[in-house]
């Protein structure tokens, strides 16, 4: 079990290795930085000015190394617009986006995990066909589009819930289920056809022939083989939330990383864009670890490679 | 009624353990209705060892999934009798099913490969049928699930008990699925080809150890093969299976020395004998195919594969009793079971 985990550990640290370069390089194809910092308006002089004082003027490789450098010990330089450190920033917003994906995971689950098992043991009941109904409804609606929904029903018309802001925990509620709808249908079609998959297998027939409880075929037998590619989808999904609720924090005005992300890339803030693309890669990265991890915990075969 | 026949179960040891009469399967297929088991009668008696012969398809792994109570749920079963130490499993309810199931009846499968689950350990998976059953400590079943680890030949069973089902041979799985079987000590075990997946040495040393552990425990099996070197090897009664019929039943011993079905004769000689068989001559082979089972089947359903069939064929023959509890499903079972014609025909090969 140990040596799975030291040996995914190295996997994930250089993959983490790669994915720096890449966001490196990334913005510097994206043009020169000296002339977009300056903007329209600037001289000559004061693009050279701009050129020296950022350091862009050194070699490539150069830049690179002073910056991973940085980067190893969390200092991802100053924030060209805010004038502030670029981490004080990210450590300021990143609560705000871990609890909403953190909720949104928890409604995924909580959602997904019962509706998927109960539509594969029911399968072509009302029920089945209510859960595909639910399914097909979060994938195609915009998720935007479904938050300004749950702002006009449950803010403004039954004002259960503040519209916007992320000063208490009711701020979160809105977003949370919006975010957490999102990831719903995949997770929920894929624990139905996983247990629909498993309960067709020979050790489940073995246990009835145990005599056990339905309960205990089903969610001991079954299930726990059934929810192991369930959770490496939520590690990702988990990874999505936190990278990809730009839109949601937007909609909600909540000051998280995501909104934080979007302003930073219309400013042409780069070292603040280059944070955030690397933060949340390295989340990537440790979920998937952490997911291939829990795998192994749950199918004791994947121990061993 | 019922009061009658646990009068019967007490004073009359003699009745057999189980007794099936025309018991039916039928299964819907995308053409129509699939009559996998076509009205089978027979019984095991307490402690012995039934094997069920036939070739795939001919309903031995309906039947015995319709005893368990594990056929899929748009099978339809019917019986005149599907009796189990008293107990009638045609009305029983699914609860006291699952009380019988694992606790007096326990199954093996073919498959020991997938047949445990990947997930727990198997000292977990052999516990739990115990303490699903009886009130027992965590300590007895697993003392329990030790012994009997010891028992089918599974060395450092300690450590086994600890390990996953990925970590063992096909073999070591399939002593682990009959270790599971006895955890309860139930009256009958259906092994349903429990062999048949494992190389051919390994296939000898499973034999032995059920044939010892059913003398051992006094546990009845039925024992359901295709193949007739292992029914020679263990069997006390045969039961021959013939597309979801049994065409013939006989003590091991008559069957082996005066089969009386044509069928039965059949599977005999497709045995290579290295004695009798020439190098680079043919296997012998039934010609033809099993009929489709789909939709009714009229007349015996072996004659169109059968040297002895006439018109006579074309009515569904009647079970003959050819000897003292020798029974043979076909109009000619008394000119078969006359050693005279057997012996002619042993000539012809």
């Amino acid at each position: 079990m140990w040596a799975f985990v030291f040996k995914r550990t190295l996997i994930a640290l250089s993959v983490a290795l790669t994915i720096s370069v890449l966001c490196f390089s990334l913005l510097q194809l994206s043009g020169d930085l000296a002339l977009s910092i300056g903007g329209p308006e600037a001289t000559a002089e004061q693009v050279e000015q701009i050129r020296t004082d950022y350091g862009l003027d050194r070699p490539v490789i150069q830049q690179f190394t002073s910056w991973l450098w940085g980067a190893v010990q969390l200092d991802f330089g100053r924030s060209y617009y805010y004038q502030s450190d670029v981490m004080d920033l990210v450590v300021e917003r990143l609560p705000v986006t871990m609890t909403l994906g953190v909720m949104s995971l928890a409604i995924a689950l909580f959602v997904s995990i019962p509706l998927g098992v109960v539509a594969a043991l029911k399968r072509g009941s009302w029920i089945d066909r209510m859960a595909m109904a639910i399914a097909v409804t979060g994938q195609a609606m915009p998720n935007f589009w479904f938050g300004l929904t749950l702002i006009i029903l449950f803010a403004v018309k039954l004002q259960w819930f503040p519209a916007a802001g992320s000063d208490s925990w009711q701020g979160f509620v809105l977003p949370a289920i919006a975010l957490g709808y999102y990831a719903t249908p995949a997770m929920m079609r894929l624990t139905r056809s996983g247990m629909l998959e498993v309960l067709e297998a020979d050790y489940i027939r073995t246990a009835r022939a145990k005599g056990l409880r339905t309960g205990t075929v089903i969610f001991k037998h079954a299930l726990r083989n059934a929810v192991i590619p369930v959770v490496a989808l939520a590690a990702v999904e988990l990874g999505f939330m936190l990278g990809g609720s730009v839109v949601i924090e937007t909609v909600f005005s909540l000051r998280g990383l995501g909104q934080l992300a979007w302003n930073a890339i219309s400013r042409n803030d780069y070292p603040v864009v280059q944070a955030i693309v690397l933060i949340i890669a390295l989340f990537y990265i440790v979920l998937t670890l952490l997911a291939d991890i829990l795998n192994a915990v749950l199918d004791p075969r994947l121990r061993a490679r | 009624m019922s009061n009658q026949s646990s009068v019967e179960r007490s004073t009359a040891p003699a009745s057999p353990l189980l007794s099936v009469k025309q018991l039916r399967v039928d299964l819907p297929v995308a053409k129509g209705t699939l009559h996998a088991v076509r009205g089978i009668d027979f019984h095991v008696e307490r402690g012995e060892m039934l094997c069920l012969v036939g070739e795939s398809g001919c309903g031995k792994s309906m039947t015995s999934l319709a005893l368990m109570g594990l056929l899929p749920r748009k099978a339809q079963i019917n019986a005149d009798c599907l009796n189990f130490d008293g107990v009638d499993l045609l009305t029983v309810s699914e609860h006291e099913r699952s009380n019988l199931r694992g606790a007096r009846m326990a199954m093996i499968f073919q498959e020991p490969m997938t047949a445990l689950n990947p997930a727990y350990t198997l000292g977990n998976q052999l516990c739990e049928a115990l303490r699903r059953h009886q009130l027992v400590s965590r300590k007895a079943a697993h003392d329990r699930a030790l012994y009997l680890l010891k028992r089918v030949g599974i060395s450092a069973a300690e450590e086994r008990m600890r390990q996953y089902p990925h970590q063992l041979s096909g073999g070591l799985r399939q002593r682990v699925m009959i270790a599971m079987a006895l955890m309860c000590e139930p009256d009958l075990i259906i092994a349903d080809e429990p062999t048949t997946a494992l190389d051919v040495t390994i296939q000898a040393q499973i034999l032995h150890l059920l044939r010892d552990l059913q003398q051992e425990f006094g546990t009845a099996v039925i024992f359901i093969t295709h193949d007739l070197g292992v029914v020679a090897r263990i069997a006390d009664r045969v039961a021959v299976m013939y597309a979801g019929e049994v065409i013939e039943t006989a003590s091991a011993q008559a069957l082996f020395h005066a089969p009386s079905h044509p069928y039965t004769q059949g599977l005999l000689r497709c045995i290579p004998t290295p004695s009798k068989t020439l190098p680079g001559s043919r296997l012998q082979a039934i010609p033809g195919v099993v009929p489709s089972l789909v939709d009714k089947v009229e007349g015996c359903a072996f004659c169109n594969r059968c040297d002895h069939a006439d018109e006579r064929c074309y009515s569904t023959p009647p079970l003959q009793t050819v000897a003292d509890r020798h029974l043979s499903r076909c109009h000619f079972a008394h000119q078969l079971a006359n050693p005279a014609t057997i012996n002619a025909q042993e000539v012809t090969l």
